[in-house]
């Protein structure tokens, strides 16, 4: 039984909150969040690039670390923790990772160097308006090789070097790599519910498109680069979930009111005791995706589902409350809960609601059960 | 990141398992028969305990020399998983091994230790433990049952409640007042006591799951020699905590269906519009089920990697009851209300499959309360876990006689 970072891990995990307690404070995400004309720290980009974490779990032969993907995880939760201004999840969770499990030789030989070296920002496109994107609403298509459509929200579209596309094929869906500053794009930049997060309207008029994994498998696709994304996305969420219980806690023990700490009050108390128990559960659950997710087990889909799930659930309720128990200065923008609250927002929405995730777990479990 | 057994893990595992294969099946198909709380129900469960104790199964990390296995914390969860799989398991000795027991072995002479450890764990002695009363039970320090000395004895009145077999027990460690001039915590004795004494009168309660598991516990002059003190006079409040910390260990997995149960049910169940597996807010519920479930199970992996590193968990078990008895609750009334009108039946000779789903709705509300309320476990949470300030006490630094009461 091993269920845990080994000491390697820890040490990484360490050294990574190390170098984001000194790289990315709160006035580096507050520097994005009040410029409206900056969607990332590019200063903070180079420097994690330097750490060589957008290649932790990229292989050698491409200019990576060839590290584990407990790893990334490990990482991920400190950069959660951190609320870090930076597009690392489209771009490593989605772009390196979905290439890595979908991509040509050729794909990979070509475009995980770059990542790794920092040079490339990845972004993934499905959302095509209001709702869940499906087979039959998809109107995105590739004629020819040439991608035509719109994509809203496009999550760190507006930065973007590289993104993956959901779009229809013959008919039948594909995911595809197109290069974002080639012909054919047009992007706008939109307002996001968490400004330190970019995100953009784009549209494709011919632009040339790359089919990523077999045609016609575009939703099955997407899904398994999605799969792999919602377990780093829920460290992401747990690392965040955690800074807001700790946060809660500082102020809780900090503030007075009739005549003691607000800390020594129930309501209070048993607030913070449920924060714990929703982290500890969206823990477990996100370390069973770990494992999925570094043995490539068949249990991925359920694994990653039920991680993205607790995880949701665990920052969602963690972030709010944190906002209650500071009271009135938990309202204010210069307070910092605002980041947490909406980065909570963002990371659970960016790779598909709860709801849909829901879904898919009971589908699955229906599956196993038929079985 | 892995849950897989190491090699000596999975070495024990496999032994554990093909001994179980070879002794449980005889074992369990007698057992199925029995009516729980029934005399032949204790006597096969006694049986099965003596079995394991001479294989080594039973109390796995205590010592040889006294009856147990000699073995490590790690493999006796791994033993309690096989047995849970291989569908065997009694209640009946977790409190007196889980809890008692420990408290005798902590605080009592070699003598005592040596009469009553291995009868213990062969399962021929089963032990209680009288700390509940009507004026304290969250409050356990509020006590009431005296204690007064009397040459080299103690002569003990009062009044104990919710005692969990109690009516079948031979011993049991009991919580005691003797000095009411100081504050609660401070005059605080512990002793055991034998049960079949004729000055201790059990008067079993009836629950409101039908069940008559726990008792009333009535003390008339009940006369105990000084050497059945544990722990000095006055000190009993650091024994009980002792017992109580064993307590967050013992009290573990959630006991009932789950939600695999549920889907089955749900899957053959017709909803308003179509089966009620299909029905979207149903699919949520079980998403949620799932997860926590998964959760809890991924929890206890951590704890027994802490176990397998050498480290002792702390009080974070105290999520899993809270989880637990909460989820069996939501999830017996989610079932009980997807068979509409068919779910106010109990009876198990008309309805057999919905019968478990009944008993746990009744059994859940105890669940919630037993070993520590979800408020009290949440209150250790934030206290043991967190380091936040404890309550505010009216009642630190009053003698115990002069504190309010109110019943
Ligand atoms: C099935 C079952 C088996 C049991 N077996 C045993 C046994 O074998 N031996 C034994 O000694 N006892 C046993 N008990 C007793 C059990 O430990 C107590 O019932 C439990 O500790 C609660 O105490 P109480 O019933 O007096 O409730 P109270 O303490 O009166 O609590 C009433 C309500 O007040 C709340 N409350 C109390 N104090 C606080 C506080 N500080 N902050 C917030 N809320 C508070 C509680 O959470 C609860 O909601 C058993 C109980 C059950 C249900």
């Amino acid at each position: 039984m091993d269920f845990d970072y080994s000491d390697d891990q820890k040490f990484l995990k360490e050294e990574a909150r190390k170098f984001l307690a000194a790289h990315c404070d709160v006035g580096v995400v507050r520097g994005v969040l009040d410029n409206a004309d900056r969607s990332f720290d590019e200063k903070l980009w180079k420097g994690v690039a330097e750490q060589g974490w957008l290649g932790a779990s990229i292989p050698e032969e491409h200019g990576g670390l060839g590290l584990g993907r407990v790893e990334l995880c490990a990482i991920a939760e400190e950069l959660g923790r951190a609320v870090a201004p930076i597009p690392f999840a489209s771009t490593v969770y989605v772009l390196a990772e979905g290439l890595m499990a979908y991509g040509s030789d050729a794909q990979k030989a070509s475009i995980l160097p770059r990542i790794a070296a920092g040079e490339v920002i990845g972004c993934l496109a499905t959302s095509e308006g209001p709702g869940v994107v499906g087979p039959a609403t998809l109107q995105c298509r590739v004629d020819g090789g040439k991608l035509s459509g719109t994509k809203i929200p496009v999550t760190d579209g507006d930065v973007a070097d590289i993104a993956l596309v959901l779009a229809s094929e013959s008919g039948r869906p594909g995911l595809f790599l197109v290069d974002l500053k080639g012909a054919g794009v047009s992007r706008e930049t939109l307002k996001s519910l968490d400004p330190t997060r970019g995100v953009a309207k784009i549209v494709f008029d011919g632009a040339p498109a790359e089919r990523v994994g077999d045609a016609g498998a575009g939703f099955e696709v997407v899904q398994g680069v999605l799969d792999r994304a919602a377990v780093l996305l829920a460290f992401e969420q747990l690392g965040g979930a955690d800074r807001c219980l700790e946060m809660a806690k500082e102020y809780a023990l900090g503030r007075y009111a009739f005549g003691r700490v607000i800390a020594g009050y129930q309501a209070i108390k048993h607030k913070l005791a449920d924060m714990y128990v929703k982290n500890e559960v969206a823990r477990s659950n996100a370390y069973y995706g770990a494992w999925a997710l570094n043995d490539g087990a068949q249990e991925l889909p359920v694994a990653a589902a039920a991680a993205r799930i607790a995880a949701s659930e665990a920052f969602w309720f963690a972030s709010k409350e944190n906002i209650q128990v500071h009271g009135g200065m938990g309202f204010t923008w210069d307070v910092d809960c605002h980041l947490y609250y909406r980065r909570s927002r963002q990371l659970s929405l960016v790779a598909g609601a709860p709801k849909v995730w829901k879904e898919r777990l009971v589908s699955e479990l229906e599956k196993k059960n038929a079985a | 990141m892995d849950f897989n057994d190491s090699t000596e893990e999975a070495a024990y595992r496999e032994k554990a398992r093909a001994w179980l294969a070879e002794n449980a099946a005889a074992h369990r198909a007698k057992w199925g028969e029995l009516k729980p709380n029934t005399p032949e129900h204790m006597a096969a469960a006694k049986e099965w305990q003596a079995t394991k104790a001479s294989a080594g199964y039973a109390c796995i990390t205590w010592p040889a020399a006294i009856g147990g296995g000699g073995g490590t914390p790690i493999q006796s969860v791994i033993f309690g998983q096989e047995e849970t799989k291989a569908g065997l398991g009694y209640g009946y000795f977790t409190i007196g091994l889980g809890m008692c027991v420990p408290t005798v072995m902590a605080f009592s002479d070699g003598e005592t230790k040596k009469r009553f450890v291995s009868p213990a764990v062969r399962g021929d002695e089963i032990w209680c433990q009288l700390f509940s009363e009507p004026a304290g039970g969250s409050d356990v320090a509020a006590l009431r049952t005296r204690a007064v000395k009397d040459g080299d004895e103690w002569v003990i009145n009062g009044q104990k409640v919710w005692t969990t077999g109690a009516h079948y027990c031979d011993y049991g460690i009991l919580l005691t007042r003797t000095d009411p001039d100081v504050p609660k915590h401070k005059g605080l004795t512990m002793f055991w006591i034998d049960m079949k004494d004729p000055a201790v009168e059990c008067r079993p309660i009836h629950q409101m799951s039908g069940g008559r598991e726990f008792n009333e516990v009535y003390f008339t002059d009940l006369r105990v020699k000084d050497s059945q003190r544990l722990g000095e006079v006055g000190d009993g409040w650091k024994v009980a905590l002792v017992t109580l910390m064993n307590e967050r260990l013992a009290v573990g997995g959630s006991a009932g269906p789950n939600y695999r149960e549920i889907m089955k049910l749900a899957r053959e169940l017709a909803g308003a519009t179509g089966p009620s597996l299909k029905d979207q807010s149903f699919r949520e519920k079980l998403a949620d089920w799932y997860v926590q479930s998964e959760g809890l199970k991924f929890t206890r992996f951590r704890t027994m990697t802490a176990l397998s590193r050498g480290q002792t968990p702390g009080p974070e078990s105290s999520i899993g009851k809270i989880i637990s008895a909460n989820q069996l609750q939501e999830l017996a009334n989610t079932a009980v209300e997807m068979e509409d009108q068919y779910g106010i039946l109990s009876d198990p000779e008309v309805a057999p499959a919905e019968a478990a789903f009944q008993q746990s709705l009744m059994w859940a509300p105890g669940l919630r309360i037993a070993g520590g309320t979800d408020e009290i476990l949440k209150n250790i949470i934030a206290e043991r876990v967190l380091g936040l300030p404890g309550d505010v006490r009216v009642d630190k630094d009053v003698a115990f006689k002069d504190m309010p009461t109110g019943r």
